[in-house]
């Protein structure tokens, strides 16, 4: 039998037994920018492939939600910081090896776009707006007249944001559950699949909705195949990431993942999207409220998990 | 040069006069410690073998700290030392996440906070405050790039291991066996 005990008592605050450094913060922010990335990136997608009018909600309505989500997201991060008062060095450094400051930049150009995107169609959601000065009318007209590589910048930025919110935990190869590139991807499906959700939700507009249920499900599709791949990552590597993948598969967080995460976040609102494709029309509320919660679910689980996740030592 | 330090696992006998001597001379916060004491006890009785480790960050040369910093609070000095830089740091955790040693801790002001291998006293000649108390002499301090240090000849003359070598961090604390 071998029985490891630090004999000086170490006991550091957050550190000790195992890693706890990350809370609620970090795992609201994850699905926060997500899901923001996933709306503004759809919105985008749309209004470059001019498909503005055939899916108006998507292009002009839910990117409404986006700057809100990302201002929450920040104020979740800055309160996530332990040294607040030098939050600004994310600014005056920029390290290409570190995700984190990737993703500081990429809220630095994607919040302000989302912003200015919202002002452009101020008027589908208040018809008798009146900016009052006219350097600001003037900068609608400016902005309006390259609202194309507006879309384009915001495009490119919302999928960086997507991947990022996974890269930023699969960066960390000291904890075995985030180190897998797959990550990125599952975070970057999930965050288009709340994106997708929300429009569905908003529409009133039949075809646009029949067109939304049909995206989330295949985004449900891809984030199915995506999380037995990384399983299938994972128990065919090493040791420490066999025992990642196990606190999934008969470990503490199996009861959690699987319910929460993939039968009534993404199985169950999957039925009920095919349904709305079909005959049977059920209050779109249910699917969506089901997908976004599980896309939430999914930053929690994979956060707290991965904190307890460690190298054999 | 390289700073290194050698543990010897058979002359160590888990005092903790290591941990004591860290706090004391770098104001560790209360409740907190730089470096630790882990036992490994293997076997049954009668046949058991243990070994004692004097731990703390190993000042890695791929150190995935410094890689994952937003800010380069967490840097490398000339020497191969891991530091952090308060004034750079923003507390964001990131480093405590990447650091497979679990070497660090976010200091009660904010930062986050390491063993330094006691750079203000070796910057002045002197070895790190563990290695000057160890009472049975069993940590030793010194330049790999220099073969007459005290680590290159205990390094040369003993079997070592470094800790999760597989991580890929190329740790620079080598536990003699």
């Amino acid at each position: 039998m071998k029985e490891e005990i630090i004999v000086s008592g170490r006991m550091n605050q957050l550190i000790d037994p195992h890693l706890h450094i990350w809370h609620w913060q970090i795992s609201l922010y994850l699905f926060l920018g997500g899901m923001a990335a996933g709306i503004l990136a759809i919105a985008a997608l749309y209004f470059i492939r001019g498909r503005e009018k055939d899916y108006r909600t998507a292009v002009r309505i839910t990117p409404f939600l986006a700057p809100v989500l990302l201002v929450l997201g920040l104020i979740a991060l800055f309160i996530d910081l332990r040294h607040k008062l030098f939050f600004w060095q994310l600014y005056t450094n920029i390290k290409l090896q570190s995700p984190m400051s990737w993703g500081a930049w990429t809220l630095m150009v994607i919040t302000p776009a989302s912003f200015i995107w919202c002002a452009l169609h101020i008027k589908d959601i208040f018809p008798d707006w009146d900016w009052k000065y006219k350097w600001i009318y003037n900068l609608d007209t400016f902005f309006n007249k390259y609202k194309k590589t507006l879309a384009w910048v915001m495009l490119i930025y919302a999928i960086i944001l997507g991947i990022y919110t996974g890269i930023l935990l699969s960066a960390f190869n000291a904890r075995p559950l985030w180190n897998t590139s797959i990550l990125g991807p599952l975070f970057l499906a999930s965050g288009l699949s709340a994106g997708a959700a929300v429009t569905l939700l908003l529409s009133k507009d039949k075809a646009e909705r029949k067109q939304f249920a049909r995206i989330d499900l295949v985004l449900i599709g891809i984030e199915l195949f995506l999380i037995i791949h990384l399983f299938m990552g994972f128990l065919a590597s090493t040791q420490v990431q066999i025992e990642a993948a196990n606190m999934f598969l008969g470990g503490p967080y199996t009861m959690s993942f699987w319910i929460f995460v993939v039968i009534l976040g993404m199985l169950i609102p999957a039925l009920l999207e095919i349904m709305e494709l079909g005959k049977f029309h059920i209050p779109v509320l249910v699917p969506v409220t089901l997908v976004i919660l599980g896309s939430l679910m999914l930053r929690f689980i994979i956060v707290y998990a991965g904190q307890v996740s460690r190298w054999l030592y | 040069m390289r700073y290194a330090m050698a543990v010897d696992t058979r002359k160590c006998v888990g005092c903790s006069d290591c941990v004591v001597a860290c706090q004391t001379e770098n104001d560790v916060p209360i409740g907190f410690c730089r470096d630790w004491v882990v036992e490994v006890m293997d076997g049954t009785y009668p046949q058991l073998e243990i070994e004692i480790r004097s731990e703390r960050c190993n000042h890695c040369v791929n150190a995935p700290c410094v890689r994952c910093c937003p800010t380069g609070a967490s840097h490398i000095v000339d020497g191969g030392i891991v530091l952090v830089e308060p004034g750079e740091c923003i507390g964001c955790g990131a480093c405590m996440a990447s650091c497979p040693y679990d070497a660090r801790y976010p200091h009660p002001s904010g930062y986050v906070d390491k063993c330094t291998f006691c750079f203000h006293r070796i910057k002045n000649g002197m070895s790190p405050a563990c290695v000057e108390v160890c009472p049975t002499k069993c940590l030793y301090f010194g330049d790999l790039d220099d073969m007459n240090s005290d680590v290159s000849v205990v390094l040369k003359k003993r079997k070592s291991k470094t800790l999760i070598p597989e991580a890929g961090t190329d740790p620079q604390l080598y536990f003699l066996i």
